[in-house]
C-alpha cells in the first residue's frame, strides 16, 4: 500500500488577485472581484478558466462554486468544497482540500479562493445587529465580548502571563509586517510606515495587549490559487510551488463553549504542527519563509510557538524586528505585509507571497526560498497550515 | 448610577431553538447559579451541552453551585463595537475558573472600577445582576473581588 500523503503530489501553478481596497472602497461587487481573481490566477498559470473543474473556499465565502462555474462557463464541475469555520482558519485547509481532490483524481484543476467585500456586507470588527442571542453568544456578548479582538484577547493575556512575554514581542511582529508593506505596490498600508513610537502611542483596542496596530485591517478584494498535479504544474509556465503538506483541524475540544477549551492559552495549532511536519518530512528549522495569519499579533506569537518556530522562553529575545524582516532575518515573517499591512484577504495574500518567494520573484525576496510555511487563522476552530516547497525539496 | 455594569441596549441572552441552556437562565432569575454535571461519571461541564464529553451519557443534571472562583484571564476592551457602548469607556471582562467544580470557566464582568488592576489568580465571587425591565427579563452573573 502506498503511503497516504499529499507530499509533493500537487502544486500551486497560478496565483491571482484583485487590487486590494480599504473596506467599503471596492468599486466592484464581491462576486465580480472573485471572478477577476480566478481569471487572473488562470492567466498566471497559463490556462483557460474553462479548464478549471473544481472550487474550494473557506470562511463561508458567499461566491459559491455553482455560480462561479456557470459564470465562467466551466465545462464540467467535478469538485466543490467549503471548509467549515469562520475567519481565516480555512485558508490553508481550502488549498489542502483542493490538493486532495487533485491527488485522488476527483478533479484535475481546482481553484482555491477567497472573496471578501466587507464594505458590501457585515464587517467582522462590529457586533452583529441581533437583539436576541442564543447559544454560546448568550454567555459572552451581554458582557461586551463581541468582536474577534474581544473574543480572543483573554487567550493572549493568559499566554503572555504564563510565559512572561512582553508587549515588545508583539510590537516586533507588527513592525515587520508594516516594514514589508512599504515596498509592496498592492499593499493597502504602503506609504504608512510604522515605528516603535507610533505603535506605543496607538490607542488601545483591548488591554492589556491589543493596540490598534496589533489588529488586522478590514478590506475588500479577492484572491485565488490554481492547484494541479505536480506533473501538470511542470508543463505550465510558472515554477511550481509544490504542496508538501497540509494539516487542519483543532486541538482537543478547542471549540468548547464559553472559553472552556482545555488548552486555553493557545492558537489551537498544538496538535496540528507535528502532523504538518511529519507529512512534509521536514522540521521547523527547514522553513525558509514564515507566513502567519495575523488576526492579532498575539495569535501570531502563539502560532509560531505551536509550530516549533520559536520557543516561548525565547520569544522576548527572538521576536525583534531585525529577525523578522527580509532579506536577512532568520525568521522572515509575512514578507508582503500580511493581513496587517498588505490586505486582510483572509490569509490568501500570505499564500501568494509564499508562492512568489519560491518562484524567486517576491517583493521582498529572501535567499533561502525553497520552503515556506503558512499558518491560517490562529485561535479559531478549525485552523489549518500548509508547507510549500520548490522542486529541490521533493 | 445604573444598576447594571454595562449600559442597556446590548443584545440580550436567550436560549434559541436549541434550548440546551434554558435551565441556566431560569436559575439565574431565581438567584441560583447552576452548571452541568454528568449523572453517570460525575464530570462537571461548562458551557451547556446535551452530552457528556467524557463518557457520552445524555443524563446531564443541572447542579446549583456556590459561585466562587479565581481569575484565570481578563481583558479591558476600550474600542466600542456596539452602539450601546459608544462613549461608555473601558470595561473589564474576566474569565473565572471554578476550582471546586472541575475547573470549569465562566465569563463575566469584574465589578468595580473599570481601571482597577486585575490580578490573575485573585479570588472572586458571583453576583446576580437582574435586568428586570428587559423583555423578556433576564439575569446575568457578574463577578467581584473577595478577600
Amino acid at each position: 500500500m502506498s503511503e497516504r500523503s499529499l507530499r509533493g503530489k500537487t502544486a500551486i501553478a497560478g496565483i491571482g488577485e484583485t487590487t486590494y481596497y480599504k473596506h467599503g472602497q471596492s468599486p466592484h461587487s464581491e462576486f465580480k472581484l472573485c471572478l477577476e481573481a480566478v481569471v487572473n490566477a488562470c492567466a498566471d498559470a497559463g490556462i483557460s478558466p474553462h479548464e478549471v473543474d473544481g472550487f474550494a473556499s473557506y470562511g463561508d465565502d458567499r461566491s459559491d462554486a455553482g455560480h462561479l462555474a456557470a459564470a465562467l462557463g466551466i465545462k464540467e464541475l467535478k469538485f466543490s468544497n467549503m471548509f467549515w469555520g469562520g475567519g481565516g482558519g480555512g485558508v490553508c485547509g481550502a488549498i489542502g482540500n483542493a490538493a486532495a481532490a487533485v491527488a485522488t483524481g476527483m478533479a484535475d484543476c481546482v481553484v482555491a479562493f477567497r472573496s471578501l467585500a466587507q464594505g458590501q456586507y457585515r464587517r467582522y470588527g462590529r457586533s452583529s445587529a441581533a437583539a436576541q442571542l442564543s447559544g454560546d453568544d448568550s454567555f459572552v456578548v451581554p458582557y461586551g465580548v463581541m468582536s474577534p479582538a474581544q473574543r480572543f484577547a483573554m487567550k493572549v493575556t493568559r499566554f503572555m502571563h504564563d510565559h512572561g512575554i512582553h508587549q515588545n514581542a508583539l510590537r516586533a511582529i507588527s513592525l515587520a509586517c508594516y516594514h514589508h508593506a512599504q515596498t509592496n505596490p498592492n499593499a493597502v498600508m504602503r506609504g504608512r510606515p510604522l515605528d516603535e513610537e507610533k505603535y506605543d502611542h496607538s490607542r488601545w483596542i483591548v488591554e492589556p495587549f491589543f493596540h490598534l496596530f496589533d489588529c488586522c485591517q478590514e478590506n475588500d478584494g479577492a484572491a485565488a490559487v490554481v492547484v494541479v498535479s505536480a506533473e501538470r504544474a511542470r508543463q505550465l509556465r510558472q515554477k511550481p510551488a509544490y504542496i508538501m503538506a497540509c494539516a487542519q483541524g483543532s486541538d482537543t475540544r478547542s471549540a468548547a463553549p464559553v472559553h472552556n477549551m482545555p488548552n486555553y492559552a493557545s492558537s489551537h495549532f498544538g496538535q496540528l504542527g507535528p502532523r504538518l511536519y511529519q507529512m512534509a518530512k521536514m522540521t521547523p528549522a527547514d522553513m525558509g519563509i514564515i507566513e502567519c495569519y495575523e488576526n492579532f499579533t498575539g495569535g501570531v506569537l502563539m502560532s509560531l510557538v505551536e509550530h516549533g518556530l520559536v520557543k516561548p522562553e525565547e520569544a522576548n529575545d527572538v521576536l525583534v524586528k531585525d529577525n523578522l524582516i527580509a532579506p536577512d532575518g532568520r525568521l522572515p515573517l509575512n514578507t508582503s505585509g500580511g493581513n496587517l499591512a498588505e490586505c486582510y484577504m483572509h490569509g490568501l495574500e500570505l499564500v501568494h507571497d509564499a508562492v512568489r518567494q519560491i518562484r524567486g520573484v517576491a517583493i521582498n525576496q529572501v535567499k533561502n526560498n525553497d520552503t515556506a510555511i503558512i499558518m491560517g487563522g490562529p485561535m479559531v476552530t478549525p485552523v489549518s497550515s500548509l508547507i510549500l516547497g520548490s522542486e529541490a525539496t521533493l | 448610577m445604573s444598576s447594571t455594569y454595562l449600559p442597556n441596549g446590548l443584545p440580550q441572552p436567550g436560549t434559541g431553538p436549541d434550548g440546551v441552556s434554558e435551565p441556566y437562565w431560569a436559575g439565574t432569575r431565581e438567584g441560583k447559579l447552576r452548571i452541568q454535571r454528568c449523572s453517570a461519571c460525575q464530570s462537571w461541564q461548562w458551557g451547556p451541552e446535551w452530552i457528556c464529553h467524557r463518557c457520552h451519557s445524555f443524563d446531564i443534571e443541572w447542579v446549583e453551585i456556590e459561585g466562587r472562583g479565581v481569575i484565570y484571564s481578563y481583558e479591558r476592551p476600550h474600542h466600542p463595537v456596539h452602539p450601546a457602548l459608544n462613549g461608555h469607556g473601558p470595561y473589564l471582562v474576566v474569565l473565572v475558573e471554578l476550582p471546586a467544580h472541575g475547573k470549569v470557566r465562566m465569563l463575566g464582568n469584574l465589578l468595580g472600577d473599570p481601571l482597577q488592576e486585575v490580578v490573575i489568580g485573585a479570588a472572586v465571587e458571583a453576583v446576580f445582576e437582574p435586568h428586570d425591565d428587559a423583555e423578556p427579563p433576564y439575569t446575568l452573573v457578574q463577578w467581584r473581588r473577595v478577600g
